[in-house]
């Protein structure tokens, strides 16, 4: 049960610089309400962002070469149609880490 | 009397946000659980991998502190990283603070404090169906991952004597898995006409994503990606 003076370091500044984005945008829109065209921009939001943090794994560019991660864009095949069929967050969780678990198996 | 009533409405709130989030806590143990191991295998002591997750919370980037440590980047340049990688949640943030504007600013402070992509997504999908949301509800939904997320990394890191590599599991799938969920639960909330217009949307995310990818790390691509998705959006809506 040690603490580096390095890793306390980073603790706090990482707590810092994470807390930050997270609470600013509850005290601006505490204190001024966004214009109608930032609220419709922002409606869009969720979905944007959702979709980028699912692709974000499908590739990785490689000194200018883009590399397909197949197990990865596999997976997500098993793990849609799960979402889509029933609706449920925990069988989709449960589908997508079973199926990636075999994929590995698999094909290796 | 009234205040009476309130405060156990609250707690109603409160506890229906703890079951909103049980859903969601596979995901937390799986990848607490994976950053758990990934730290002890990265020399992280177990009270350095409880305090990260105790006051960094923030999934992605605690696995990116530990990749930096173990080859010993510059403490500077680890927090550099770790703000960019977590300034998502600052649109996120911006994208529910409104439904919480009526409340006091300790309440808007608190959700956002322990705002999560995970806790995000769920109060992003509660959204769809009413336009305000209640603090107490959020706390649940936020607390309730906390401290699932506190205690799986733990467990990981104690595992992680005996499991080297995680991602034989397929435990790192939990949280694109839970995303997928998040975000085709929300795309079959809408009417027919809409969802041509967000799937639309959801295709130039991923075009965005292809081209942003070649020029810019992942997390900024996430970010400009949204940005401009967002954008068009908003400018092809009839």
């Amino acid at each position: 049960m040690t603490i580096s003076t390095t890793m306390l370091l980073i603790i706090l500044g990482c707590c810092l610089v994470t807390l930050i984005p997270r609470i600013a945008p509850f005290i601006l829109v505490k204190k001024v309400s966004l214009p109608k065209w930032m609220t419709d921009w922002l409606s869009y939001i969720p979905i944007c962002i959702l979709t980028a943090l699912i692709v974000q794994g499908m590739w990785t560019v490689e000194q200018g070469k883009l590399i397909l991660s197949w197990h990865y864009i596999l997976a997500l095949i098993p793990t849609a149609i799960a979402a889509l069929w029933t609706r449920s967050l925990a069988v989709t969780v449960i589908v997508g880490v079973a199926a990636m678990a075999l994929l590995r198996l698999w094909l290796n | 009397m009234k205040i009476d009533l309130m405060m156990h409405d609250d707690r109603q709130q409160f506890i229906q946000g703890i079951r909103d989030c049980l859903p969601t806590l596979l995901g937390y143990i799986g990848i607490g659980g994976a950053f758990g191991i990934v730290g002890a295998s990265s020399n992280v002591s177990l009270l350095e991998i409880a305090m990260l997750s105790l006051f960094v919370y923030a999934g992605s980037a605690q696995f990116i502190i530990c990749a930096l440590f173990v080859v010993h980047t510059p403490v500077s340049v680890i927090i550099a990283t770790t703000f960019i990688v977590n300034l998502r949640h600052f649109l996120m943030g911006l994208a529910i603070a409104p439904a919480f504007s009526q409340h006091s600013m300790k309440q808007n402070i608190l959700v956002g404090t322990l705002l999560t992509d995970e806790t995000f997504g769920v109060a992003a999908l509660q959204l769809t169906k009413q336009t305000k949301l209640n603090p107490s509800w959020m706390h649940g939904l936020n607390i309730t991952a906390y401290l699932c997320w506190l205690l799986s990394s733990v467990a990981g890191a104690l595992l992680g004597q005996w499991i080297k590599e995680p991602t034989v599991l397929g435990l790192d799938f939990a949280l694109p898995a839970m995303f997928i969920a998040l975000l085709f639960i929300q795309l079959q909330q809408q009417a027919a006409g809409k969802l041509m217009h967000l799937l639309a949307v959801v295709g130039y995310t991923i075009i965005f994503m292809f081209v942003f990818s070649y020029v810019l790390p992942s997390h900024l691509a996430i970010l400009f990606s949204t940005m401009a998705a967002a954008t068009i959006g908003v400018l092809t809506k009839r």
